[in-house]
């Protein structure tokens, strides 16, 4: 490369000041290169549909997260210790925030929709994954790293959510550390290990706090960063799973394809406008959202001595949460409370495999057969049952007469059954021929 | 819309079923009251509650939000510096002893109480007229929503049904006590939550904002898309 191919494609400033700053900046850092490479010479289907919305909605939420955790991290006090008036010190300053300082309601309110709406958006963005075939075959290492951020983005929400050390903050905390210690051996030394005292308390807020605000969400930009540079590699896939990227002129362009920008820059510009009206619908008219954003008993205080009639963690861990109870009963010489921990946990490790379980010809449910539609049917009717069920105490009966106990084990099996019996149900299914053009 | 698109709202849709919080309304709905009237709440907590509860998040000077002036807050409610914290003046391990539980802070109680029977402030209203007479109980007192509570039925005075002498001076007509009673709730619901006011107006704007944002980046896509799908159109006989 000579250095005229390097000059070439720079911006040329048309003389007013602001041109001349870019001018300046663009011959000083790839600005117009990255610009180029990235937007507006970057090609994607054409044919891709709402459900491709939420991976820059994500982005977006995340950004928006960080930037009022910021803000909170500045009046938020870990401090569990009791004040003047026999309320800790971490629960009285989120209340600080909510009532003294200037706008604090609003970050604070902003920042715990924003929890619940992060969820909302990863769980359709993973589900688009499953309609579309989008894990198989070249975008296996996409998705595994899509999983692993998922891992993460539970574990930034789980330290979150016990930060306001509200009876539910503390009791969550209580029963999930606990859980560590289900497994023999090192299991009692390993929750001591990770609560830092023999029961959670002040050891266990400074903690979480210091992963919550520096070491998971580092983690999380680290691992989106690889995540859109693993999708820059192998592009993205579509609502026809066709494999886009192969099918060019003679110029080398996407046949299938229109450039980034403008086309998707307009259409992501206008479904995020349309989610943030949803979104601010929420935190000024609902900022609790009838319970499901900010729990009520999450405004009394943590009280070690009193032990809440239920304990139940916030909506979107209540699917894994049913699992982790559905194990009521040993198996093989490994003990319930185990056998409970490796369900909940083995819910997401599972997913690691999917691009390796999946043997249909095709990838989209498009031109999937009626087996892929009733197993994936079934499968999203599972997980929202268990999601329903771990909102409710465990003795909860359906309609006043089915036991959801049984219900809540028949789902947990059938989630592990799409999964481990895809191999098989994937290949039998009558598929369609995929369709090249959009 | 493709039938793929629909069938993908109407899943999207479905998502959101067992969020719905489902229950019947147990609790009566607690009066709406005018925000003018929650003075008349404020002077009630400070006379009749605050020797036991504190309100350790709300300043006395917030509330002049409710249309106090200064001079009314130091005068008819007592407070010191406007800065200060609505507290209690007696120590916690006192209470204990005295009550055996140390009255909770008041600050979010309402908000605390909040459950699929109703509101925190149905609850709250029921609360404050479900006192009954109790000879088994310590204070004398026993509650139907809050049962073997260890708080005496404070405002019995004011109660006709609870207060033993026939056509009391103090006795309220139970309309009125009711009506008093709405007052002291709407005060503790606002302590709160102080900004839900301030926080609806606000509300309004951003939401306005973002129809009318909605609507003009609708506008630009389909006149940037307009390239795209007329071409698809004339490829494949419109779809
Ligand atoms: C003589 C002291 C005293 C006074 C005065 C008093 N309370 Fe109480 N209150 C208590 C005690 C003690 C409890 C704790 C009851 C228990 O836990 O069994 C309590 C509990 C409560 C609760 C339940 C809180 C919860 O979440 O569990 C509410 C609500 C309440 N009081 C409201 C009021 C109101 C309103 C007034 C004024 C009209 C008032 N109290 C006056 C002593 C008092
Ligand atoms: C912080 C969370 C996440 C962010 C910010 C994010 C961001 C993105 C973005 C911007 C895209 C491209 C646009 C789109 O296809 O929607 C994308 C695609 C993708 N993501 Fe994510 N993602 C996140 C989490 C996940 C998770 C949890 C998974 C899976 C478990 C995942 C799997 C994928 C896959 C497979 C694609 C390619 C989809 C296709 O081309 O059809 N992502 N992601």
């Amino acid at each position: 490369m000579n250095l005229k191919t390097m000059r070439a494609g720079k911006y040329r400033s048309n003389g007013g000041f602001f041109g001349d700053c870019i001018e300046w900046l663009d011959a000083r850092l790839p600005l117009s290169a990255f610009w180029r490479k990235h937007f507006s010479e970057y090609l994607v289907p054409k044919n891709l549909n709402f459900w491709y919305f939420f991976g820059s909605i994500a982005l977006v939420v995340l950004l928006m997260q960080i930037v009022t955790g910021i803000f909170l991290a500045m009046s938020y006090q870990p401090d569990a210790t009791p004040n003047a008036d026999g309320i800790p010190v971490a629960f009285a300053s989120v209340e600080y925030i909510m009532r003294d300082v200037n706008w604090g309601w609003l970050i604070r309110t902003t920042h715990s929709t924003g929890a619940s709406a992060f969820f909302f958006v990863v769980y359709l963005h993973i589900f688009r994954c499953m309609l579309y075939g989008s894990y198989r075959k070249p975008r296996e290492l996409l998705w595994i790293v899509g999983v692993v951020i998922f891992y993460a983005l539970m574990a930034e929400a789980f330290t979150g959510y016990v930060l306001p050390w509200g009876q539910m903050s503390f009791w969550a905390a209580q029963v999930i550390t606990d859980l560590a210690s289900a497994f023999p051996f090192f299991g009692t030394a390993l929750a001591d290990w990770v609560r830092g005292d023999f029961s959670v308390g002040g050891a266990t807020l400074g903690r979480f706090f210091a992963l919550h605000v520096v070491a998971l969400p580092l983690a999380l930009i680290l691992l989106v960063v690889l995540h859109l540079v693993a999708l820059r590699e192998v592009g993205s896939n579509n609502p026809d799973g066709f494999e886009a990227q192969k099918r060019v002129n003679v110029e080398g362009t996407l046949l299938d394809g229109v450039s980034f920008h403008p086309y998707y820059t307009v259409k992501e510009v206008f479904a995020l406008s349309v989610f943030l009206l949803v979104f601010f619908s929420l935190v000024f008219f609902a900022p609790e959202g009838g319970g499901y954003f900010l729990e009520t008993e999450n405004f009394l205080p943590a009280d070690p001595l009193k032990t809440p009639e239920y304990i139940k963690p916030l909506w979107y861990f209540t699917p894994f949460y049913s699992m982790l109870r559905a194990m009521t009963r040993p198996l093989l010489g490994v003990d319930a409370k185990l056998l409970g921990v490796l369900a909940m946990n083995g819910a997401v490790g599972v997913l690691v495999f999917l691009p390796w379980l999946d043997r249909a010809p095709v990838r989209s449910i498009r031109h999937r057969g009626p087996v892929f539609k009733v197993m994936l049917s079934l499968f999203v009717a599972s997980f929202l049952t268990l999601g329903f069920l771990g909102a409710k105490p465990p003795e909860y009966v359906l309609w006043g007469a089915i036991p959801g106990a049984p219900i809540a084990r028949a789902a947990t099996f059938f989630y592990y059954f799409y999964f481990l019996a895809m191999p098989w149900w994937s290949k039998i299914d009558l598929c369609a021929q995929e369709t090249q053009a959009a | 819309m493709t039938p793929m698109t629909t069938r993908a709202a109407l899943l999207a849709f479905c998502l959101f079923l067992p969020f719905q919080s489902f229950g019947g309304a147990a609790l009566p709905t607690a009066p709406e009251v005018p925000r003018d009237a929650l003075q008349e709440g404020a002077e009630l907590f400070v006379n009749e509650c605050q020797t036991c509860h504190g309100l350790s998040f709300v300043r006395f000077g917030q509330l002049a939000e409710l249309g106090f002036s200064e001079k009314e807050i130091a005068e008819k409610l007592l407070a010191g510096a406007p800065g200060e914290f609505m507290r209690v003046a007696a120590k916690r391990d006192d209470q204990k002893r005295w009550f055996g539980v140390a009255p909770p802070d008041l600050s979010l109680t309402v908000r605390a109480h909040a459950s699929s029977e109703g509101s925190g402030a149905d609850w709250l209203y029921a609360y404050l007229r479900s006192f009954r007479r109790d000879d088994a109980s310590p204070t004398g007192w026993n509650n139907d929503v809050f049962t073997k509570v260890a708080m005496p039925h404070v405002l019995w005075r004011m109660q006709d049904a609870t207060n033993p002498e026939e056509g009391a001076a103090d006795a309220l007509s139970p309309e009125d006590y009711d009506r008093r009673v709405a007052t002291l709730v709407g005060f503790l619901a606002w302590a709160g939550d102080p900004h839900a006011a301030l926080r609806k107006r606000v509300g309004i704007g951003v939401v306005a904002f973002l129809l009318v944002f909605s609507a003009l980046a609708y506008a630009l896509k389909r006149e940037y898309w307009r390239d795209i799908t007329g071409d698809r159109r004339q490829e494949t006989g419109g779809r």
